[in-house]
């Protein structure tokens, strides 16, 4: 393979492992305070690429706006404050936004005014956020104390429900993405200082570049909320001993549901960014994707964000780059994640760097 | 054999014989769409039992069924076919000689296909099943998709994406009906004896039960085995009553269905899984209403396509999360249980008056 085209599948498993690692960490900090695979986390990550397009391609009529943001500020509001209590600071970030987004909608929309995109983009993470809550509230909440495979079903009703109701919503034919001109417009770059071949140029779409800066930056903000915030000291702590953790005074669900709120909100990033690179949406885009950023987690540790990360790389860099080394083996690319998964499972059942779980009798 | 036993026998017989009396009378007189859903309620039966006999029974949560279908389903159907349908069928590639000639009648075939299934669920139960609980199901959820990606991807053997059609429709009301029953009959005498005591052992603890000195890798690869057998069995059925197969179709959407049979049965009750492949076959069915355009009086209402999943997986949700244990729990429907009500209400009205 030369050296062009061994850069060329460099940028593209760097971006799609980025997305993995966005998707993964959803899992991993649900599966490491609940010991639940989230299943509907997949769907999250589709309904995000599917409101930013109905934001910005389609048109959304400006009272499902109002009434997805009257949604999400009730989930905000009762999760997180509960009624008739002081609110805490932070809490005023997504909500002063979307009583922006409420009086934007409903002055501005009806003059045929289409939002600009990163506006669309943070309106559907914040929406998709509150979805991610009341599934907490709704489906897995009531099933805290029922054995783990009922929340199990449970999440697979979900991710099922949320699937159907897509293709009722948004009917079910697969619907094209505009991609803004300047995300895609390939930036050339010579290698000729190395192979000292002037031909040999390599194409890269911006997107393929801001992804996984995006991813990382994400991240280094979700690593900073889990180490060095109180709600993210709360949620280490549930990790731990639950039990214990409620004793000490902790409103657990509170911590839970803010756990759901910002693997959600990650999810709606990678969906986002997902639909300008693959630049389709359908309502069972999540399904595939969800399932491998779940392997992703699993590879990492589950229970880690950084393993998330490294697992979500890992596979990408395992995708693109067996089917670049073997082409005949392409059509077998949904089965390397899985093929891995068991590899991983058996080998090292803890992940690369999830910590030893003792059996407990 | 004691007389108690002799009137729960008979009862038993009766009812097979009234089941097979109505199956006569549904062959004959019934429209071919209600002898379709009988059928397909014959084959969701003998589905939920075997996976009710691995989550239920033995408590391995295994999300698998769907792959064990699909290799039921291919080996059976390419069994059956005859050489000059293969020739005619198999556009990508062309079939290797050996595959191309071999044909059997329709009885073997299934057994054979479920046979081949088993094999392949104890390839995948081996490795997997040192894993316990969540993990189990999306190994088990892997290996479907993998046997799925295959099917795909060796288009010599299985044609590929394109399926193969006109599978010859064998698979009739007395088939489906006859192997629903011996299903029942074997996973019913595999439960009453022993090890049925060892499967639900290992279910309820399986350290406590390997403390009893209990082999519980043995039994677990046991159960995993037969119900990949009947899964295997179920998709051949499934095969040759649609008369088409593709490796779409064996998607994870199936072993949800499946999934949700069971848990509105009731988890850990044979006859709970036989009433949830009922109802649930049936509602199915009926929720096709609400897709259709029906008129309210004056009023045309729009069907909705794609509402009846909706409707499907809200229902899943509610059962899970207000009614766990399904429509039966883990009791079973017993000849005891209903002449004790009788006999309840009689010395109730005997003492009233």
């Amino acid at each position: 393979m030369s050296l062009e085209m061994f850069t060329q599948h460099l940028f593209n498993a760097l971006a799609l492992g980025a997305l993995y690692g966005l998707i993964a960490i959803g899992y991993t900090m649900v599966y490491g305070i609940l010991r639940l695979i989230n299943f509907a986390h997949g769907d999250i990550f589709m309904l995000g690429a599917y409101l930013v397009f109905f934001t910005t391609i389609a048109f959304m009529p400006a009272w499902v706006a109002a009434l997805l943001l009257g949604l999400t500020l009730l989930a905000f509001y009762s999760t997180f404050v509960g009624f008739g209590k002081k609110p805490p600071m932070w809490f005023w970030i997504p909500m002063a936004f979307s009583i922006c987004m409420t009086g934007f909608y409903a002055f501005v929309a009806p003059m045929d005014f289409t939002p600009p995109w990163v506006l669309a983009a943070a309106f559907a993470i914040v929406v998709t956020s509150a979805i991610g809550i009341t599934v907490d509230r709704v489906a897995y909440r009531p099933l805290r104390n029922a054995p783990r495979i009922s929340a199990l079903i449970s999440a697979i009703g979900v991710s099922f429900f949320i699937e159907s109701a897509a293709v009722v919503v948004f009917s079910g034919l697969p619907r094209p993405v505009r991609q803004p001109d300047i995300l895609v417009q390939p930036i050339i770059f010579s290698l000729e200082s190395i192979t000292g071949n002037a031909e040999s140029l390599v194409r890269v779409t911006p997107l393929a570049i801001i992804v996984p800066i995006i991813s990382v930056v994400l991240i280094l903000g979700l690593l900073w909320v889990i180490y060095r915030t109180k709600p993210g000291l709360a949620m280490r702590a549930i990790s731990k001993d639950i039990e214990t953790t409620r004793l000490m005074g902790v409103s657990v669900n509170k911590v839970i549901a803010l756990t759901f709120g910002l693997g959600s909100a990650l999810a709606a990033a990678a969906g986002i960014m997902w639909s300008l690179r693959y630049p389709q949406i359908f309502p069972y885009m999540g399904m595939m994707p969800g399932l491998k950023a779940f392997i992703a987690a699993v590879f990492g540790g589950i229970g880690s964000v950084q393993g998330a990360m490294i697992g979500g790389l890992m596979l990408g860099f395992m995708e693109i780059f067996i089917v670049a080394f073997f082409p005949e083996l392409s059509g077998y690319r949904d089965a390397f994640a899985f093929i891995l998964l068991i590899i991983i499972l058996l080998w090292k059942p803890t992940g690369l760097m999830g910590e030893k779980l003792k059996e407990k009798i | 054999m004691s007389l108690h036993n002799m009137r729960n026998y008979i009862c038993t017989a009766l009812l097979t014989v009234i089941l097979g009396l109505f199956l006569y009378y549904a062959e004959n007189n019934l429209n071919p769409y209600s002898v379709r859903i009988l059928n397909l309620l014959a084959i969701n039966a003998i589905l939920a039992i075997s996976l009710n006999l691995i989550y239920g029974f033995t408590g391995m949560f295994s999300l698998g069924h769907a792959g064990f279908m699909a290799i039921g389903a291919y080996v059976c159907t390419l069994l059956i076919l005859t050489p000059d349908q293969k020739v005619a069928m198999w556009l990508l590639e062309d079939m290797p000689d050996f595959l191309l000639h071999l044909s059997l009648p329709f009885f073997p075939a299934v057994i054979l296909g479920g046979l081949v299934a088993m094999l392949f669920s104890l390839i995948i139960a081996v490795p997997s099943l040192r894993l316990g609980g969540d993990y189990l199901g999306i190994a088990t959820l892997g290996f479907a998709e993998i046997i799925r990606v295959v099917i795909t991807n060796i288009p010599s053997i299985t044609n590929g994406s394109l399926g193969i059609k006109g599978i010859p429709e064998y698979a009739n009301l007395w088939w489906n009906y006859g192997w629903l029953l011996f299903t029942l009959y074997f996973i019913y005498a595999l439960l009453k004896s022993n090890v049925g005591n060892i499967f639900k052992a290992i279910r309820d603890d399986e350290i406590a039960a390997r403390t009893m000195g209990v082999n519980a890798f043995f039994y677990k690869v046991l159960s995993f085995c037969v119900g990949g057998f009947f899964a295997g069995v179920g998709g051949a059925l499934t095969a040759t009553l649609i008369s088409t197969i593709d490796p779409k179709m064996f998607n994870f959407m199936l072993t949800f269905n499946i999934l949700m049979i069971v848990v509105a049965g009731g988890l850990g009750s044979i006859t709970g899984s036989i009433l949830g492949s009922v109802v649930i076959t049936i509602m199915l069915e009926w929720l096709r209403i609400v897709e259709d355009p029906f008129s309210i009086g004056d009023f045309e209402v729009a069907g909705i396509p794609g509402m009846r999943m909706v409707i499907f997986s809200l229902m899943l949700l509610l059962i899970i999360i207000f009614r766990r244990s399904g429509l039966l729990g883990m009791r079973e429907f017993s000849w005891d249980a209903v002449f004790n009500f009788f006999n309840r209400r009689k010395q109730e009205e005997w003492r009233r008056s």
